[in-house]
Order: structure tokens, then C-alpha cells, then sequence
């Protein structure tokens, strides 16, 4: 066995034995967080990572998330169903949006604020329609009456870590399969010079549909399962422009262009808040993000590349 | 019976109408600034309702505080916005000018969260209001906000205002040269650095003005950014990135569809509407309402 396959079976078994060997609730509460939300910055660097810099995450998200518990809670389809269901539904929003944009070559600032709308709405309708959603002050998935497997639903955190540990590797796997698949070359060509790319014959708006359609249903999944784990769900916390930009963010200051990278931003925000929440208690309120907002800001100007992606770029050069 | 709703309903739809009207006056001050930093820097700056946020705060702090009469404290917001303009363009933009466009958005949106939490961390997150209550003016049956024709007309002031600056003055001109070609005009001996800050701090007071004009309406609170920021990028966008005129147009009928949707079901139902609206319009008009068609 060659040395990097064993590594990456070391690691694998490293994270398995994390939470057999830390038995504390609230940590493994941190961890299956912190997996949660490493795959849905993943699957918003698969977009990112092409130029395609999507500020509509948030929507996918809460779409994810609100039809998830609305399906069940109103009409107690089972989320066996319902997260499908929730998936179509983010998908074709997905489509709605961006096959008129790429079809008319909305690009670059221009798609962010279209898909920054997208958030937007995504998030007003959640509050106008609070007779059903709750509106702002949140909602609750109701616990099962019957089977647990059929709602989903556990309150056992283990159970949970492992859920969001297959959902993150399964994350990463789609990571690595468009990386190594003719897509990736296609999408690096559009990045480029759409013009050219298109001459060379590549179908410019189908492939950007295809990464685009893929990294919503991704989301909308990772905000399917938030929902199921922390069985609250509010628009602030699943949907609008605040979210849209804590992924950008933490996939920005981990390193967009590497698989980990996003992983690595969601470690480090995830952990900061929290050690701020608990060593300042009410008194941290604001400022986890004014940090974020800061330190956000100096990596795009001086590290654009990420920490990781500027650590391997080191690793590479020592060689 | 049918002719008494009839009459009523009329009513209720012209009060609405001019109430939209109205809200456009503001809505375009909003978009003319987004849009002159556009065209000019060709740099969208995600945090510019944080900008009116914060503008919002120092004339909340400048009336109820230190106790300035309020026509003291509008010319004070507006300049200091206006340097926070300057600043943020010093700071954060002109590192990244020769960075792909998309980076300078997202610094931009680091500094939207980086303002967010500095008010919740500086003044708390309790809503906040000046406590001036202008009266309600009655036109026959029809009400309407003082705060808001007051607003309608202090924007259309300051529209024109920038218009004439920007006709007129010699800085005006080298603006709107450099919004035509960035390259040609380095090289007719036209400072750029200079009419970049100049243009971000003429960015930064209207966003001051919209702040003195939205705080008689709303109360302040950090996340008010949020609820406004959203609007002005979809009629800027509406209007095509960068076209006054388009963005002046797009105003009006982004506050028309929002305050004849609130008619007929709540606010909320306005905005949704709105933003169909806008998703619909990008199918037909990509480049905007008043780009050619493709």
C-alpha cells in the first residue's frame, strides 16, 4: 500500500473514532456542525471555484430546509420523501434563475446581484408567508410520533456525526469527481474566455447549468439535514444574504481552489464564534462577525488563495 | 352598494399610487449612488446600505444625543458618510483594482458584515428612532407621510444636484469621461486615483442623504441594511449596472409594483412581487429595462 493511500485511511479512521473517543455532547455538537456546514461550503465552492461567484446559496439553503419541515409538518410526508421533493424544488428554482442568466451572459458582477436577489426572495417569502413558515421567529419540524427513521429524526449525536461525516466525504467525492472529469476543464475554459471556449466547442450555458444545478442540490441537502439535526430552523440561520456570504466567506479564508479548503474556512469560523461565544458570553454578541467581516476582507486583499490553498502552494514550492 | 366600494377602492388605489410615487423619489437616490460608483470604479459596493445604516446611527446619535437640531445634523451625516465613502475606497477598493471584479464585491461584502456587527457591538441591536413625529397630511380622503414627500423631495434635490455637478463642474466632466474610457483617460493626463475617491465620497453622501431621509421613516438597528441593500441591487441591476436613467426608471416601478402589491395583501407580498417581477424581467431584458435588445 502506497503511503498516501494510507494516510487517507488514517484520517478516515482518525475522524471515525472522534466522537468514540470524545464523549462530550457539545463537542460532538461542534462536529457534526462544523460537517454540516463544510459541505454546504464545498458545494458552494464547486460554483466559486469556476468564477461562477453565486451570492444565492442562502436561497438554495433555506428552500432545502423550508420544504423539508413544511412537507411534514403540513402534510406529514415522511423527509424520505420530502428531502427529494425539497431537492427538485431547489433544483428547478436553480434553473429558473441561472438559464436566463447564462443563456444572456450575465456575468461576473451581474450574477452575483442576480443571485443576491435570489436570497433575497427566497428569504421575504419565507417571512410573508408566516402563517405557515412562522415568518422570522423561526420554525419547528414536529417530533415523530411514530417511527423515528421515517421523520428522520434522532437525538442522538452520534447518530448525527456519522450522518454528517458520510454527507461531507460524500461532498468531497463529487469535489473530486468533477475535478477529474471533463467538466472541470470545460468550466476552467469558460472561466477563462467564454468566447473561446465556446469556439472550441464546448456548450458554454449547459455546462454552467450542469456545476450550477449540482452545487444547489448539494446546498439545498446540506440545508435539509441542518434542519433534521437541529429541528429549528429560522430565515436567518437557513436562507437570505447573510448566509449567501458566510459561505463565500469561509470558503474564501480556507482557499477556494482546494478540495479542504472550504472545510478548513469552516473549522476555523465555526471554532472562532465559538470560543468567543463561551470566553465572552453575551459580550461577544457582533463580535465573531466584525472579526469575520475584518479578516474576510485582508485575505481577499493579501491571500487570495486561502489559508490552505496558500499553505500547499508553500508545501509545493519547497519541493 | 357596488358604486360606495367603487368610489372607496379608487381612492385607496390613488393613495397608493402616489404613496408609490413617493417611495420611488427615495428608491432612486438610493440607486443614482450605487450606480455613479458602477459606472465610474466599475466596483459594486455590496455594504452601501451599511453605509446608510451607519448614517442612520450618527443622526440618531447627533439628534437624541448631543442634542443638534436636525437640519445641523443632515449636513453632518452627510459629510461624514461621504468620508466613510472616501475611506472605504482608500481602504479596501483601490488595493484590489487590479484584482478580478469579483474579488472587490466580495471585500465589499466582508465590510457589510464587518459594519453589521461593529453597531451591534457599538450601539447595541435595539431599534432606534429620532422620535420626531412629522404629521400626516390628508388630501381629501387620502393620507399621506410627511416624512416620505419630505424624502420624495430632498431626493429629487439631491438628483439633480449630482446631475448638474456632474454637467457642469470640471470634475463633473473628467467623471463622466472616465465612466466612458478608464484607459484613455490616464493617458489625457486625468489623475484617477483622485476622481475615484472624489466619486466614492460623492457615492458615500448620497448614501448620507438617503440615511438623514430614511430615518424619519425607520427606525435604525443594525440589520437594517439587510431589508434595504437587497431592493437597491435589484433596480440597479433592473436598470442596467451603471445607467441613471435606467436606474431613475426602475425605481419607480420597482415602488409601484411594492406599494400597489401591499394594497392588495401585506408589505411583504409587495416585495415578493417585486422580486417576480425582477426574475421575469431578466427573461426578457437581461441588460435592463432600457438596454436594446441583444
Amino acid at each position: 500500500m502506497n503511503t498516501g493511500a494510507a494516510r487517507w485511511l488514517a484520517a478516515a479512521a482518525a475522524l471515525v473514532a472522534l466522537p468514540l473517543v470524545d464523549r462530550d455532547p457539545y463537542h460532538t455538537h461542534i462536529f457534526v456542525l462544523i460537517l454540516i456546514w463544510s459541505f454546504a461550503y464545498t458545494s458552494w465552492s464547486m460554483m466559486g471555484r469556476f468564477g461562477l461567484t453565486s451570492l444565492g446559496h442562502g436561497g438554495f439553503m433555506g428552500v432545502g430546509a423550508y420544504v423539508t419541515a413544511l412537507l411534514w409538518n403540513h402534510l406529514g410526508v415522511s423527509p424520505l420523501l420530502g428531502v427529494p421533493l425539497a431537492l427538485l424544488a431547489a433544483g428547478a428554482l436553480a434553473l429558473i434563475v441561472a438559464y436566463p442568466c447564462f443563456r444572456f451572459r450575465i456575468t461576473g458582477h451581474y450574477f452575483a446581484l442576480v443571485t443576491l436577489a435570489l436570497s433575497g426572495i427566497v428569504l421575504q417569502v419565507i417571512t410573508a408567508t408566516r402563517d405557515w413558515t412562522g415568518g422570522s421567529l423561526g420554525y419547528t419540524p414536529e417530533a415523530a410520533k411514530g417511527s423515528k427513521f421515517l421523520a428522520l429524526q434522532s437525538s442522538d449525536k452520534m447518530t448525527w456525526y456519522f450522518v454528517a461525516l458520510v454527507l461531507w466525504a460524500a461532498g468531497l467525492l463529487v469535489w473530486f469527481w468533477v475535478d477529474r472529469s471533463m467538466a472541470r476543464h470545460a468550466m476552467e475554459a469558460i472561466a477563462e474566455d467564454e468566447d473561446a471556449a465556446a469556439a472550441a466547442g464546448v456548450n458554454v450555458t449547459t455546462e454552467k447549468l450542469k456545476i450550477t444545478v449540482l452545487s444547489a442540490l448539494m446546498t439545498a441537502l446540506a440545508g435539509a439535514v441542518y434542519c433534521q439535526y437541529q429541528m429549528f430552523i429560522s430565515p436567518d440561520t437557513v436562507s437570505g444574504i447573510a448566509v449567501s456570504l458566510q459561505m463565500v466567506f469561509a470558503a474564501v479564508v480556507g482557499g477556494l481552489y482546494v478540495a479542504l479548503g472550504p472545510t478548513v474556512g469552516a473549522v476555523i469560523t465555526i471554532l472562532m464564534a465559538e470560543v468567543l461565544r463561551i470566553g465572552f458570553g453575551t459580550k461577544a454578541v457582533g463580535w465573531d462577525n466584525l472579526i469575520y467581516g475584518a479578516v474576510l476582507v485582508l485575505f481577499i486583499i493579501f491571500l487570495p488563495q486561502g489559508i490552505l490553498g496558500t499553505a500547499l502552494q508553500r508545501i509545493r514550492a519547497r519541493r | 352598494m357596488i358604486q360606495d366600494f367603487l368610489d372607496i377602492f379608487d381612492i385607496y388605489l390613488l393613495e397608493a399610487v402616489l404613496n408609490g410615487i413617493l417611495l420611488g423619489g427615495v428608491l432612486a437616490l438610493l440607486a443614482l449612488g450605487l450606480n455613479l460608483i458602477f459606472g465610474v470604479i466599475d466596483v459594486v459596493w455590496i455594504c452601501y446600505a451599511e453605509l446608510i445604516m451607519i448614517g442612520m446611527y450618527a443622526m440618531y446619535y447627533l439628534v437624541t444625543v448631543f442634542g443638534f437640531s436636525y437640519w445641523l445634523a443632515a449636513p453632518l451625516c452627510i459629510l461624514l458618510v461621504a468620508g466613510l465613502g472616501a475611506l472605504l475606497h482608500f481602504l479596501v477598493i483601490e488595493p484590489l483594482l487590479a484584482s478580478p471584479p469579483i474579488n472587490q464585491l466580495l471585500a465589499t461584502g466582508g465590510v457589510l458584515f464587518f459594519l453589521q456587527s461593529f453597531a451591534t457591538v457599538a450601539f447595541g441591536i435595539d431599534f432606534r428612532n429620532l422620535g420626531i413625529r412629522l404629521p400626516i397630511l390628508g388630501l381629501g380622503d387620502m393620507h399621506f407621510s410627511y416624512a416620505r414627500l419630505l424624502a420624495f423631495i430632498a431626493a429629487l434635490f439631491g438628483m439633480v444636484a449630482v446631475y448638474i455637478f456632474m454637467k457642469k463642474s470640471y470634475v463633473g466632466t473628467a467623471i463622466r469621461a472616465i465612466a466612458q474610457d478608464r484607459q484613455i483617460m490616464v493617458l489625457m493626463g486625468v489623475d484617477t486615483r483622485r476622481i475615484y475617491l472624489i466619486t466614492s465620497a460623492l457615492g458615500g453622501s448620497l448614501a448620507g442623504l438617503a440615511a438623514c431621509l430614511l430615518v424619519l421613516q425607520y427606525d435604525v438597528h443594525p440589520f437594517i441594511g439587510l431589508s434595504i441593500g437587497p431592493i437597491t441591487f435589484l433596480i440597479c441591476v433592473l436598470g442596467g449596472l451603471g445607467n441613471f436613467i435606467g436606474g431613475f426608471v426602475a425605481a419607480f416601478v420597482f415602488a409601484e409594483i411594492i406599494s400597489l402589491g401591499g394594497l392588495f395583501s401585506d408589505l411583504e407580498w409587495g416585495y415578493v412581487l417585486a422580486f417576480g417581477f425582477f426574475i421575469m424581467m431578466m427573461f426578457i431584458r437581461p441588460r435592463g429595462l432600457l438596454a436594446r435588445r441583444l
